[in-house]
């Protein structure tokens, strides 16, 4: 409901409600003090024009009212931050679920493409390795390598059984971009040189744009892709035809 | 109409102009080699592996030039001191030997350079030896400024003497503090880079 | 020079001596505050390219697309690479060669000696100085768009890996930084020891006009907080040009061939640098926008500044603190819990002084007898629209909520309604208001109200719609404007209305440089104090004022903003009156 107010995109994992009502919270607070504090300016413009007050008085307003006001907004930023927004990163970044019971996947960004990684049924990822990479094989995977043979790469095109917890191994390839799937209230630059983890439960079947939200280059705009939520049926199915197609 | 405080300190605040400037000018200083320093720190916390600094330089020429650096700070303290007490023979003395020193100074740096190209290490073959090349051409800059100050204090600019001696001699101490700031920031690029 | 005017060459040096070359702080101000101006409309003319392919992605530019060639927008279509160019450019030059000339450069170098009551700045060959840097950054970065492969692309920002392997631009970026710099340092310096120096007798450091605190708090954070940025400008020009690898790490694959360089940089190194330095920059683009402003307010409202002292206080705390929040631009970097805590609390921290002397500039306001003059519309239009600015920086600052907006157009509506109905409005309300000082002449004010309403109307309307945008999940820096994103349809229609806005933005401001040269000529004539101020530059001497700005060096008696003092012979006594 906060997500329409503020004209946010349908949330579709499970962690946004908690992102939404942070941003809710944070928007009623600003519009509080916006609309308090233009009445107030708005009415001393009106109330002591030159016009309507031509003699200024030297002492001005005597209350301690704003000094009041202003501890409020601090006191409320306080709150904010210690009641959601903090332990909501904490969650976001340290409460990484279990590999076992998750949807392991690795995005490899590039120029300007997502190289999506997943282990297959062993669970284990094949070796990679960058003197491989080639138009053919975007991420090196070296199929020679022991857990190789059953990988999947695709490109552009993550697929995710609904309702599990998915943790994204992000990393990129050449320049710096940014892992965004908005409908998951979801965002991560991916950093050469580092693999960060990203984790969330998708709970809402559909499609959704995965964009890329730092500029990397001239076709930055143009770096999309479409993660998938289905069943586990369908998705178990969908690895299934990859793997028969590799 | 002349600009006040610029030869006598201002009461209330104790300094003359050119002390102040100096010293905000050294402050931004201190920013800039601390961020540097800060990207050394960095960069070396992040690396798998880095190789001994004295296994690559050359120590002893590096110790030499510790040496050269501080002598020089020593004489520049000197030649300020004649000056004040109005020896003008002692000043060309000591300041000469300053210019001298930075001159020495930036030849044996000079030399290490060349001998670094020598041995095929460049700023791109890794990250010691491009922070090396920087950090130490970024100081050698700061020493070679200071080396054309001192000899314009040395010659034209000594023209100031007859009009307003006080003056030069605040020109004079402003150098020298310039002076002892390349040295100390030296100082800390020695280790940094030849013994760690 | 000042020290040789008894001199009798030096007493009547040749126009291009006094002009170009003059050693007086008011000519060099004024110099800066030219060349900012236009710079700014340079700034504003890229913008408005950007503004036509968002509202219109892929249509031919009317009117210039031809003119710009098949490098930049080929039968008039722009390209993505020119798009990137614009974008990179217009922030640069916006920030680094308009508004902080402007302000600092321009308003700093005119008033401060002005009203502090001494004769010039004290350095005042270094002045010049700072000028010729600053002049010679900004043609470097103009001459860039004309490098192999055009200006500049990897935004203001200029993130590595991307600009260490972006064309030539980047360098001569890099280059132009440099100058701006070391044009910053100097002044920086020129300024602190002036205010720390030469203040008249009597002019204690809490009866400073509040103007003369933001820039020395200003000249603070330029001293300190550049020199990491001109840290990180050589590092990454030793990348670009030595073949160094600082900001790269090993094992890169660009366009799928393997970077051939030796490799164990960091990324992220470059951007805690850059933050060092830019967050304190925000502020450096703010604080004289709130000093003009309290002046004004001050003046228009015939009443002293309510809380002076706490706000001078919430300022110097403000420049504090910038320097230990850069990192709340770094969140999705991959930081973790104890880093983003330590960043967002100190960013919730540094809105209080801005709350505090926002909040005091509006209650000054009760009380008053406040003039609608053409200065007090574009300072009293301030106050909401940073306040609008600055709240919508609390969502930002909170990393939760950042998740969703960072790199969005809110990030862009945030900052720009700090900047430009904000600072802009601030410089104008400036301009308007000291003209008569400078030129002996007053601006038309019916044109001012024209500008000021058109300006209004027209900046809400283009970034009002920024923060729906940025809601919705619509990133920055799109050459498409996101009409290819399913989840942005229906979007579009802002886009063109912000074009529309911008491009009649564009012809108030035409209303304001009418104004200017028409002013100048056939402007009213003032005398030397035509707003009944009470400070040292209208209370002390003509308009325009002598070399040497003072007859005799003034002596202050009281603090900044005695208006409308009960007992009183005028509602306004100046600091210097007995
Ligand atoms: C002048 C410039 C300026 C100023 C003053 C500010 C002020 C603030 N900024 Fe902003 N900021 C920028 C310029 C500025 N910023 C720029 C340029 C960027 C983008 C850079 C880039 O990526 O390209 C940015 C980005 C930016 C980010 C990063 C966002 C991201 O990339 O994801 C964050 C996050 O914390 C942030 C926070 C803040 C905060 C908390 C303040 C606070 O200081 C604000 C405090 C003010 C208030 C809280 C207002 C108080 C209001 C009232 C009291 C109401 C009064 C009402 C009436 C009078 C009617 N800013
Ligand atoms: C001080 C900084 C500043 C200022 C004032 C402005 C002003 C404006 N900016 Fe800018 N902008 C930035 C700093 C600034 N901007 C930055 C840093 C970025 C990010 C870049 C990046 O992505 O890296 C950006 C990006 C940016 C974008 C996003 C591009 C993208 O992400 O793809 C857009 C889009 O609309 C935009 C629009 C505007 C508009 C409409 C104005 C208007 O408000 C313009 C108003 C200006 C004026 C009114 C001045 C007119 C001047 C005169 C009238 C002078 C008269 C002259 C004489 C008398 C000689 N800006
Ligand atoms: Cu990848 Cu933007
Ligand atoms: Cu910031």
């Amino acid at each position: 409901m906060i997500a329409r107010w503020l004209g946010m995109p349908v949330a579709a994992a499970a962690g946004a409600a908690r992102l939404d009502l942070t941003m809710g919270l944070v928007h009623a607070l600003m519009l509080v003090l916006f609309l308090g504090w233009g009445g107030f300016f708005v009415y001393t413009l009106v109330r002591f024009r030159a016009g309507r007050h031509p003699r200024a008085d030297y002492a001005g307003a005597r209350s301690k009212v704003s000094t009041w006001i202003e501890i409020a907004v601090a006191v409320a930023e306080g709150l904010l931050l210690v009641g959601l927004s903090i332990p909501a990163w904490a969650s976001r970044v340290s409460g990484l679920p279990p590999e076992h019971e998750a949807v392991v996947v690795r995005v490899v960004a590039e120029q300007f493409a997502w190289n999506i990684h997943y282990p297959g049924p062993d669970g284990v990822f094949g070796t990679t390795r960058p003197e491989l990479v080639s138009p053919s094989n975007p991420t090196g995977l070296d199929r020679t390598s022991p857990h190789a043979a059953d990988d999947v790469v695709t490109v552009n095109q993550l697929h995710l059984p609904v309702d599990r917890p998915v943790i994204v191994q992000l990393s990129t390839k050449d320049v710096i971009h940014s892992f965004s799937v908005p409908n998951f209230r979801v965002k991560q630059d991916a950093i050469p040189g580092l693999m960060i983890p990203v984790w969330f439960v998708p709970n809402r079947l559909g499609q959704y744009d995965l964009v890329c939200a730092q500029l990397c280059g001239l076709g930055h705009y143009r770096m999309r892709g479409t993660v998938t939520v289905e069943t586990p049926e369908a998705f178990d199915a969908w690895i299934r035809t990859r793997e028969a197609t590799r | 109409m002349e600009i006040p405080y610029s030869t006598t300190a201002r009461p209330d605040t104790g300094v003359t102009n050119s002390k102040l400037g100096i010293w905000l000018f050294l402050a931004s200083e201190v920013m800039l080699f601390g961020s540097l320093f800060s990207a050394y720190v960095l960069l070396r916390v992040g690396a798998p592996s880095w190789p001994h600094g004295w296994a690559i330089m050359n120590v002893p020429l590096g110790a030499l030039n510790t040496a050269v650096l501080i002598t020089s700070s020593v004489t520049m303290v000197l030649a300020w001191v004649a000056l004040k007490e109005r020896d003008l023979s002692r000043y060309w003395l000591w300041m000469g030997f300053t210019v001298l020193l930075g001159v020495m100074f930036l030849s044996i740096k000079a030399f290490e350079y060349a001998d670094k190209f020598q041995q095929g290490l460049y700023p791109s073959t890794n990250t010691f030896m491009g922070l090396y090349f920087t950090l130490t051409g970024l100081h050698a800059l700061h020493v070679a400024a200071g080396v054309v100050v001192n000899t314009w204090l040395l010659g034209a600019g000594f023209t100031m003497w007859e009009r307003d001696p006080d003056r030069l001699t605040h020109r004079v101490e402003a150098a020298g503090l310039y002076w002892h700031f390349v040295d100390i920031v030296w100082i800390v690029l020695f280790p940094l880079l030849y013994l760690l | 020079m000042t020290t040789q005017s008894s001199d009798a060459h030096a007493a009547v040096p040749p126009f291009w001596r006094r002009t170009l070359f003059s050693t007086d702080h008011k000519v060099i101000g004024i110099q800066y505050a030219i060349t900012a101006m236009v710079f700014l409309l340079v700034g504003f003319f890229l913008m408005m390219l950007m503004r036509w392919q968002l509202a219109y992605p892929g249509r031919p530019i009317p009117l210039v697309g031809g003119l710009l060639g098949a490098t930049r927008a080929p039968g008039g279509i722009m390209l993505p690479e020119f798009y990137n160019q614009l974008g990179a450019m217009h922030g640069t030059i916006m920030i680094f060669l308009g508004v902080v000339p402007l302000a600092v450069g321009g308003f700093g170098n005119y008033l401060v000696p002005l009203q502090i009551g001494a004769p010039d700045m004290a350095f005042p060959r270094l002045n010049l100085a700072s000028y010729w840097a600053f002049a010679a950054g900004g043609v470097v970065m103009i001459a860039s768009f004309f490098a192999p492969g055009g200006a500049a692309s990897s935004g203001w920002t200029s993130y590595p890996p991307l600009a260490d392997i972006a064309t030539t631009g980047q360098t001569f970026w890099l280059a132009g930084m440099v100058l701006l710099i070391t044009s910053s340092l100097l002044g920086s310096i020129n300024f602190i020891t002036t205010i720390v120096q030469l203040r008249a007798p009597g002019l204690s450091f809490m009866r400073l006009p509040f103007f003369v605190w933001s820039q020395l708090v200003t000249s603070f954070l330029l001293l300190l907080a550049f020199p990491p940025l001109e840290a990180a400008a050589v590092l990454q020009l030793m990348d670009r040009v030595a073949g160094t690898s600082f900001y790269l790490p090993s094992g890169l694959v660009v366009g799928g061939k393997a970077m051939a360089v030796a490799g164990g940089g960091s990324p992220l190194l470059w951007q805690h640098l850059f933050w060092f330095l830019a967050h304190p920059e925000v502020y450096v683009l703010i604080l004289p926008a709130m000093g003009i402003v309290a002046e004004i307010i001050a003046n228009s409202s015939r009443k002293p500044l309510w809380g002076y002292r706490l706000m001078v206080y919430s300022v110097v705390f403000l420049g504090f603190m910038s320097f230990l929040v850069w990192a709340h631009h770094m969140f999705l970097t991959g930081m973790g819990t104890t880093m983003s805590a330590f960043f967002q609390t100190t960013t919730m921290i540094i809105s209080i002084p801005s709350v505090v002397v926002l909040s005091s500039l509006v209650v000054s306001l009760w009380g008053g007898a406040i003039r609608f003059t053409t200065p007090a519309l574009f300072a009293l239009a301030f106050l909401p629209m940073f306040g609008i600015g600055g709240l919508t920086g609390l969502p930002l600052g909170l990393a939760a909520t950042d998740i969703h907006l960072h790199d969005t157009y809110y990030v862009i509506g945030h900052f720009h309604y700090v900047v430009a109905p904000g600072t802009i409005f601030a410089l104008f309300a400036g301009v308007y208001y000291w003209f008569p000082k400078a030129t002996g002449r007053m601006m038309n004010a019916r044109l001012g109200a024209i500008h000021f309403w058109g300006s209004f109307v027209t900046m809400n309307l283009i970034f009002m719609p920024m923060f729906i945008q940025g809601l919705a999940g619509m990133n920055r820096r799109l050459y498409d404007a996101g009409v290819q994103d399913p989840h942005l349809q229906g979007l579009q229609p802002w886009s063109v209305l912000q074009g529309w806005s911008a491009w009649a933005l564009g012809v108030f401001q035409l209303v304001f440089i009418v104004n200017v040269f028409w002013s100048l000529r056939k402007g009213s004539r003032v005398d030397a104090n035509p707003w009944q101020a009470t400070t040292l530059e209208w209370a002390a001497t003509s308009s325009p004022p002598p070399h040497g700005n003072f007859a005799v060096i003034p002596t202050v008696r009281r603090g900044p903003y005695e208006y409308s003092v009960p007992g009183a012979p005028a509602d306004f006594t100046p600091q210097n009156a007995i």
